[in-house]
Order: C-alpha cells, then structure tokens, then sequence
C-alpha cells in the first residue's frame, strides 16, 4: 500500500473521533502564497508526491487556474498528521485571492474553523489581507497567520537580519491590530496573535520550509540560522530540517479549535433556530448520531460524475442512499455517492460523520448556502452572505442554433455553481445576460463555458451594471389603470442610509417571507423606519421597500399581491435607463378600486402601481449611481509619474500616497466603467513594473454632467429611446 | 357630424341586437368592436360584417382602454361601437363616454339584451332581490383572488340572490365553465367558514342564454358539481331567501329538488 493510500485508510478512521479533526481555511491576498502552501501542506502529509508538490499546484486543479496561475475556486482536502504521539484528520479548504472570486472566501469559511492568513513578507498587508481577516472573524472562525516568502526577503531584498526581525515584528502587529479591531468580544482575550505561542509562523512556501518560536525552542533552530541557510542558498537541507507541514500543521493542531469546541461558539452565529432542539443540541456538540445537517458551501462541475456539493457537516453522519431535502425544495433528493475529496481526487467513503467537510453528488437541487438536513422542516442556516454585488455584464449569445436550449441549461448551472454570477435568461432574443464580480470574473466563467460545457458562445464586450436612486422625497403621484376605473397614490422617498447598508450587509433578513416580522420592526425603527411604517411593511426587493400607507381601502388585502408585483418590477426596471434601483422606500397612501375583481386584475393594477412609481421617482429627481473600486497600484519612484496620469486619465480619484521602501502605494477610487483595458494599459506606462490590486467598493452617483449621456447610451444599447419620459407621460398614461 | 353610440349586441350570436341598435349600424359610418367582456360565441366576424354591410374594425382591449384610435374617429364621423351584451353593463366603457363628452363628441346609447337581465329571467328570480353581481376571475400562479366569495357572504346575510359572471380571456380564448367555478368556490371554502358552499348548497347554472340550447339548471352543489353544461357561456346563481314562486320555478324549469318548496 502507498503512503497515499495508506493515510486515506487512516483518514476514515478519524473522521468519527472529533476531537482529532481540524478543519482550516487558507486565505490571503492574490499571489501571497495560498496555492502553493496548501500544495506542499498535502504533498508533506503524504497525498501527493513530494516532487510534483508546488510545481504542479494541485489545488488549482482547474485548468484554467493553472493557466493563470491563480486561484479562483476553494478547492479542499483532507489529510493526516501526526502531533505528539497522536494522529490527526485535517480537512484544508484553498480560498481564491483574487478580488473578483471574493464570494468564495466567504462561502469557504463557512466550513472551517480556524484559517491560516498568508502575509507575504515582501510585500506586508494588502488590502485583501484586511478582508479575509474580516470575512474569518465574521463567521467566528480563529485567524492563524504564516508569514511567507521569507527567502525573497533575505535573497532578494537583501536585508539584514535585524531589518527582517522588524518587518517580522511590523506584519505581526498589523495583523493583531486588524483583529483586535474586528473580534467579537468573547474572543479578544484569546485570539490575539503571539509569537511565542507558536500561533504565527515564518517560512518558505515555495521552499517548503518554516519555523515558529515552539519549533526553535524544540529543534535548536535559531532565526540566525535560518538566515544562513538562505544566504547561502541551503534551503534544500532547510526543508529537511524545518518541513513547512511539520510546522504549520502543529500550528494548526494546537490553536485551531476542534470541530467540537468551534461548534459550540459558531453555531449560534449560523443558525438561528431554537438552540434546545434536538438538532439545535446536536450541532452544538458536534454529534455523528444526531439529525443531518450539512451546509453547502460550493458546488463544483464535474465532467464525469456532474454537480457535486462540497459542505460542512454540522450534525448526524450522511450515507450513501440516503434520501435528504434542500430546504426550500419541493422535492426530496438522493444521495448517490459521499465522499472525501484529496485535491483533484475524490475517494467514496459509505458515511461522513459531523464535524468533516465532504463532497456529495446527488443533491441536483443544492446551491452554495443551501441547508440540507433529513428534517424538510430543520430551520436553515443563516444565508452566506457576500457583500459585493455584480458590476460588469456580457451578452451572451450561443453560436450555433441547436446549442440554444443547452445554453439555457449551462448558464443555470453556472450560476448555481457560483451564486456570485447572476443570469438573466431571455428566452425570446436568445441574448442572455452573465453578470459578475469584474472583467475576469465573467472571462473565465465564458471560458468554462466554452471548454468544460462545450458550449460555443459568442459574446458582447464587458458593459457596467448601474444602479438608479433619487434625490428627494416627492408624490404623492397618482397612476390610473389603463381602464382608468382604478387609482393609486404612491409617495417615495430615499430609504434611511442605515437600512440601505444593512440589506447589503446581510444584516438584516429582507429576502423571501419575512420570518419574524416582530424582530424585523424593531431593527428597522432602530434605523430610522417610524413605527407605523415598520408594521405597514410589505415587501422588500434588492435594497428597497414597499409600505401600505394607506386606510380603510376595500379589497385592498386581494389587490397587494399585484401591488406587489408592480413594485417588484418597477425596482427591477427603474424608469431612468431600466436599470435596476437602489435605496428608494416606495409608499402607497391611497387607491380607489373598482367593485368587481374583473374589473381590478393584473393588467389593470400592475401598469397603475408602476406608472405611480415611475411618475413619483421623476418628481423626485433620478440618479444613476454607477460601481467604483479602490484601485492600490505599487510602482518604483522613476515610473510614478506615468502610473498616476493613467489613474486620472480614467476619472479616478487618489486618495492616499504612502511610501514603501522605494515604492509607492497610490490608492485611488475609480469608476469600473473606467477600468476596462486597465492591465495591459499600467503594463505599458510602467514597463510592467507596477503591481496592483482591485476591490469593489459600491454604487455612487455618477457626475452631474455626464449623466444625461450615460443614461442616453444604456437606454439605446437597450433599444429604447434615447431620453426617459417625464413625469407627464406617467400621469396621462 | 361627430358622434358616438355606444351599441349593445344582445346575447350569443349576431340576432341578439335589436331592431333600433341594427339601424343605428346602418346609419354609421365607422364601426368598431370589442370583445373582451363578453363574446357572441354563436356568430364570426364575417357574418357580422355581412348582416351590417360594412367592415368592422375589431379592437382589442389595450385599444380600448386607450380609446384615441375610437375618439380620433368619432371627432369627425358618426362611429358605433359595438359591445356584445348591453353597452353600458359589466363593462367600463364610460370612461369613452365622459372623454367624447370632454372633447365635445356627442354621444348616445342603444341598449342591449344582458346576461344581467336575460339569466334571472330563465331561473324565474325576481329581479329585485339580486344583491351584488361579482365575477369570478382565472387564478393565476401568484394571484388567486377570492373577494367574489365575500360578495355572495354579504348578499346571502341580506337574504338575496348571488349572480356571478365567469371570466373570459376572448384572446386565448378560453371561456370559464360553471364547473370550473364550483371547483374554485369549494377550494375557497375550505379556507373560510362561512359554510356557504357546502354539498347541500342550492346553486343554477344558466349556458348560452339567448341561443337555441339554452341550458337551465337548478339543484344542490353536489348534484351540479359534476354536470358538463355544454359550450360557453356560463352564469351562476346562488339563491338567497326565495319567493315561494321562485322555489317553485327553480323546481320547474331547473330540475332543483322539490324540497326547496316546503
Ligand atoms: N520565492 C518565493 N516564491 C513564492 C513563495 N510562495 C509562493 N511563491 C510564488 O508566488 C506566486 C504566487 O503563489 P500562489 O501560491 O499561486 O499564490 P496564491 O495566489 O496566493 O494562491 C507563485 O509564482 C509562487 O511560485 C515563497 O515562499 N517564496
Ligand atoms: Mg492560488
């Protein structure tokens, strides 16, 4: 039997035993240094061969993250180590750093319990690091730190090595800052970060080596020490002496909770039902015996086997056979096959107990953030939720006729597997909308599309997704039905900035049938809602509302189903450029109903809500609000100059300039709108000496002066003419 | 010589119309039609338009409801617009009436044969105790209203009679049958509890009044629940407090049981 074979023996024997289970998360910013450590991790725990390891990049086992060298799914397995004299099951998830696959990290972290943050010592904290040390924190999941590529600091930078103790010192302390800052309460006493404890490690990721304070003290070795083995480029022997996954995974072991102890703290953060349940108890002990409870954190494309769903078990054990429901489905799904995933290889084990991450196919219905359980009645977990909202979008066409119906199907699929892409299928143009995090996001995805689904596309050049808001408060507007035998009164005004940010931030329950109304009113008023207005409350649809202000009205009860509909479709299409609006409460003060429901049916009262809507967003003076990103651009001294002109160049604002050594960090805010061709564009006046990184930042208005011509050229691209209509065009109609 | 009549067409086929409506056509110069409230399934469009001589412009109910394309003729021509039915009922067509007003077209109306009046009179109900008309509209998948339970609720308190007209979609087409109504009252009992539409409920289906086969029908909920009344159109009726007369009619001329009498 092979070493390989061997620790996936052992590996099903720890997977009932709790207390010798860890699962970890990997996450940093682009390039820090994920990839390879998770490869070499893997490869020193014996699942891979040792020489493939940090050439091969096993985790990024997509094709085309090997071609871009970066990571854009959270690719997970598992392996064995040995601390002390006892064995280990550690299940390893590898997030994506790039910007544009953000929603990953969040999903992934969903399913661990400690994550290791990757800090490149050249390069310090990036805006990314901060994220995921946010992201972790969010999800109460204890942030370890390995602080990486030491050997360019000694071979390349050439420090010395006190200078390499300070920046040691200096990321260490930016780290704690970050989460001293962002902790929550009971854990600020714990989760601090200490050298000594062993809970920071430094290394060579791509060397495969590291050490910790712990490991010295028990090995002898000495930062001296390590500096001379890179000095004189002895880093082979070093990895003998100092094997990166030795190090990091007892790092693990001793300060990454166990699933158990993890469970206890994170369930209530999770999940919201009655903690005395018998599920409730389960998850919070961690027991294989207990109900099932998986949370789904990822779905991934199979060629051969289809969609699989990669999740975390809260509770009781899943099995093969097993017949299970994804809450919110009508229908129960199957089980078909369980298993545990080793990088590209997935090995069917009979059961996966609590407390492991596994991979099941069968779950046709499961998206990233589904619950599955064996109780259809299980309350859900809390929704994953991904601040950035899609900003780019391609049209997308199939080549040839007969692919059309298979276009529909792969776009769904797509967008179940990545719930950061959004579709809008047409069925009658055949011109589909993909929506997504940026330029690249939406280039890989056409590119899975192309070679994994074999689908050939055509598709439109990226265009920016906008938002469109108001100015004031105004109405109330009066809409008529086209019958004119039915009237509604429509008051709408800015929605409080505060509520506005908590939709977007998860924070607040909006979607789908509000839970507990109750509970939702009493944060809403918190906010600013008045008490009326937050028991009055019908329905929210992306970041607006829709209030009944109105009295006494008969038969309106039956009408607000249609209401309803109208409000839903005047915020999906809003009346500037029929993009989507953001941030508007929408009132309804009055109507006048026809006596007969014939007379007061859908194409009567869907036209007079939306036409009121419309008429009263004009009054109040419309907005469109386009995305920007934050945009920190390093560049060397003697190419600043070039570096800041193609920044301005593309209306972006800088806000800070901070020196680095002999770099400059520029940070600047610039509309995406602007930042397509923005690689190759840096590349050129830099000489490809700038690096950079991107993040989304949100909505906002776009300049005065331009937006006529912006609203123009979106409402032409759409085949509509080119000015809005006015406030007297919704009144006659 | 701006003006517009409104024109009832009676019921089921191009006969229904009276004498005084069928010369008003004759006089007119444009004609137009809709079709959306209710539909002479026993006739075609040619044969309208051979009876009157003239072509007629068939609207849908966008066109209607817009009403430019009838006003904008009537400003300068004597238009009819043609309404199966009577003109005025069960419709909302005044608002073209107060709009040719406004713009200073005069108009005048020709009443027609309804199913208001026409189905009363096959049951042998007295007009007068009729409470509420409602309609009962195709549900659709996020919009099943029920308020045309509460209206027969309300008149059944009062004691009076129910008339309830069933929805029609002329452009799919497809017409309501009184047994897919009884389906949707009964769905909508079970979240009420009124027991109103109970197996024992007396319930008349009148179909295709003003044709030849015309169908009359009284007799409990149970017994009708799973009669087939043949093509459209279809009314219901549910009786309240009855005359001793029109229990004896319902007997006679709807086959109820003869219980209702005692
Ligand atoms: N010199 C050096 N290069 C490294 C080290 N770790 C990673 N790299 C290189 O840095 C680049 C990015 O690494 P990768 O693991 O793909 O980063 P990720 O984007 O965080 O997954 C690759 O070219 C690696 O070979 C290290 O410790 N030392
Ligand atoms: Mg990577």
């Amino acid at each position: 039997m092979g070493r390989k074979e061997d620790n996936i023996k052992k590996a099903q024997a720890l997977m009932t035993q709790h207390s010798m289970i860890r699962n970890i998360g990997i996450a940093a910013h682009i390039d820090h240094g994920k990839t390879t450590l998770s490869d070499n991790l893997i490869a020193g725990a014996g699942m891979m061969s040792e020489e493939l390891a940090g050439k091969q990049l096993l985790l990024d086992f997509d094709e085309q993250e090997q071609a871009r060298g970066i990571t854009i799914n959270a690719a997970n397995a598992s392996m064995v180590h040995a601390y002390g004299d006892k064995e280990f099951l550690i299940n390893l998830i590898d997030t994506p750093g790039h910007v544009d696959f953000g929603g990953d990290v969040t999903r992934a972290m969903r399913a661990v319990d400690g994550s290791i943050v990757v800090v490149c010592a050249v390069e310090g904290i990036m805006p990314q690091t901060e994220t995921v040390i946010r992201q972790s924190l969010k999800e109460r999941v204890r942030p370890l730190l390995f602080i990486n590529k030491v050997d360019r600091l000694i071979n390349e930078l050439q420090v010395t090595p006190e200078q390499m103790q300070e920046r040691f010192i200096k990321i260490i302390k930016n780290v704690n800052d970050l989460i001293m800052k962002m902790v929550p309460p009971e854990f600020k006493k714990d989760w601090g970060l200490k050298v000594d404890d062993g809970s920071v490690a430094f290394g060579s990721a791509y060397h495969n080596w590291a050490i910790s304070v712990p490991f010295m003290k028990e090995s002898g070795i000495s930062f001296k020490d390590i500096y001379d083995f890179c000095d004189k480029d002895e880093q082979r022997d070093l990895s003998k002496k100092a094997p990166i996954h030795q190090i990091l995974l007892d790092m693990v072991i001793e300060h990454c909770p166990d699933p158990i102890i993890a469970q206890n703290r994170r369930i209530p953060n999770i999940w919201h039902g009655d903690i005395e349940s018998e599920v409730g108890q389960s998850m919070m002990k961690c027991d294989g015996k207990g109900p099932v409870a998986l949370m789904v954190t990822k779905i991934i494309m199979d060629p051969h086997a289809g969609e699989i769903a990669i999740g975390r078990m809260y509770s009781g054990s899943i099995k093969r056979g097993q017949t299970l429901h994804v809450l919110g489905m009508p229908n129960p799904n199957r089980v078909q096959q369980v298993s545990l995933c080793v990088g590209s290889d997935r090995i069917a084990v009979d059961e996966i107990d609590a407390g492991n991450i596994v991979a099941v196919n069968g779950l046709k219905d499961a998206i990233a953030g589904s619950t599955v359980a064996d109780n259809p009645d299980m309350e859900a977990f809390e929704k994953i939720v991904h601040y950035s909202e899609p900003v780019v979008t391609v049209a997308i066409e199939a080549k040839h006729m007969r692919d059309l119906p298979k276009l529909v199907d792969v776009l769904r699929s797509v967008a179940k597997a990545d719930p950061s892409i959004q579709v809008d299928i047409n069925k009658e143009t055949g011109e589909h909308l993909m929506s997504g995090m940026g330029e690249l996001h939406l280039e890989i995805t056409e590119y899975r599309i192309k070679n994994e689904y074999d689908v050939e596309i055509q598709s439109s050049p990226p265009i920016v997704v906008y938002r469109e808001c108001i100015d004031k408060p105004a109405g109330p507007f009066e809409g008529k039905s086209p019958n004119k035998h039915n009237r509604f009164f429509i008051t709408v005004s800015p929605l409080e900035e505060e509520i506005v940010k908590a939709i977007r931030e998860g924070t607040i329950q909006v979607e789908g049938k509000i839970k507990d109304s109750k509970v939702l009113g009493a944060q809403l008023q918190e906010m600013g809602l008045t008490k009326e207005e937050a028991k009055k409350l019908v329905v929210f649809e992306g970041s607006n509302v829709l209030i009944d202000g109105s009295k006494g009205v008969q038969n309106l009860h039956e009408t607000m189903e249609l209401c309803k509909e109208a409000f839903k479709e005047a915020m999906v299409r809003g009346p500037l450029a029929e993009e989507k609006v953001m941030g508007v409460k929408v009132k309804l003060m009055d109507a006048k109903l026809h006596e007969d429901t014939i007379h007061r049916g859908p194409a009567q009262v869907i036209p007079a809500v939306r036409q009121a809507i419309y008429g009263a967003m004009c009054i109040a003076g419309r907005t469109l609000q386009e995305p920007k990103q934050m945009v920190y651009v390093s560049v060397p001294q003697d190419v600043m100059g070039g570096a800041t002109s193609e920044m301005q160049q593309r209306r972006a604002v800088i806000e800070d300039m901070e020196q680095d050594g002999d770099l400059t960090v520029i940070k600047s805010k610039a509309p995406v709108a602007e930042m397509f061709g923005f690689s190759n564009d840096m590349r050129s006046v830099t000489g490809g000496r700038a690096s950079w990184s991107t993040e989304n930042c949100g909505f906002e208005r776009i300049p005065r002066e331009l937006q006529q011509d912006v609203v123009a050229k979106i409402r032409t691209r759409k085949g509509l003419k080119p000015e809005p209509y006015d406030e007297h065009y919704y009144s006659s109609a | 010589m701006s003006h517009l009549i409104f024109i009832g067409l009676g019921l089921h086929d191009e006969k229904g119309v009276t004498l005084a409506g069928l010369e008003a056509i004759e006089s007119c110069d444009q004609l137009f039609m809709e079709e959306y409230t209710a539909v002479l399934t026993g006739t075609g469009h040619e044969k309208l338009e051979e009876l009157y001589g003239k072509e007629i412009n068939f609207l849908d109910r966008k066109a209607v409801e817009d009403g430019g394309i009838i006003l904008e003729a009537a400003r300068k021509s004597r238009v009819a617009f043609l309404v199966p039915g009577d003109a005025m009922s069960a419709t909302t067509h005044v608002d073209i009436t107060l709009r040719a007003r406004d713009i200073g077209i005069e108009t005048s109306i020709i009443p027609g044969v309804s199913a208001l009046n026409a189905v009363p009179g096959f049951l042998g109900l007295q007009n007068y105790k009729f409470g509420k008309i409602t309609t009962i509209p195709f549900w659709e998948e996020n919009y099943k209203p029920a308020s045309f339970y509460d209206a027969v609720a309300d008149n059944l308190e009062m004691g009076l009679h129910s008339l309830i007209l069933l929805d029609i979609q002329a452009d799919v087409p497809r017409y309501m049958t009184a047994t897919h109504a009884f389906e949707m009252l009964i769905e909508v009992e079970k979240d009420s509890n009124k027991e109103i539409f109970t197996p024992d409920r007396i319930v008349c289906v009148v179909a295709r009044a003003g044709s030849k086969d015309v169908l009359v029908r009284a007799g409990t909920l149970a017994e009708l629940r799973g009669e087939d009344f043949g093509g459209p159109m279809h009314s219901i009726v549910v009786p309240g407090k009855m005359h001793f007369m029109e229990a004896e009619a319902l007997v006679k001329l709807g086959g109820a049981p003869k219980e209702i009498m005692d």
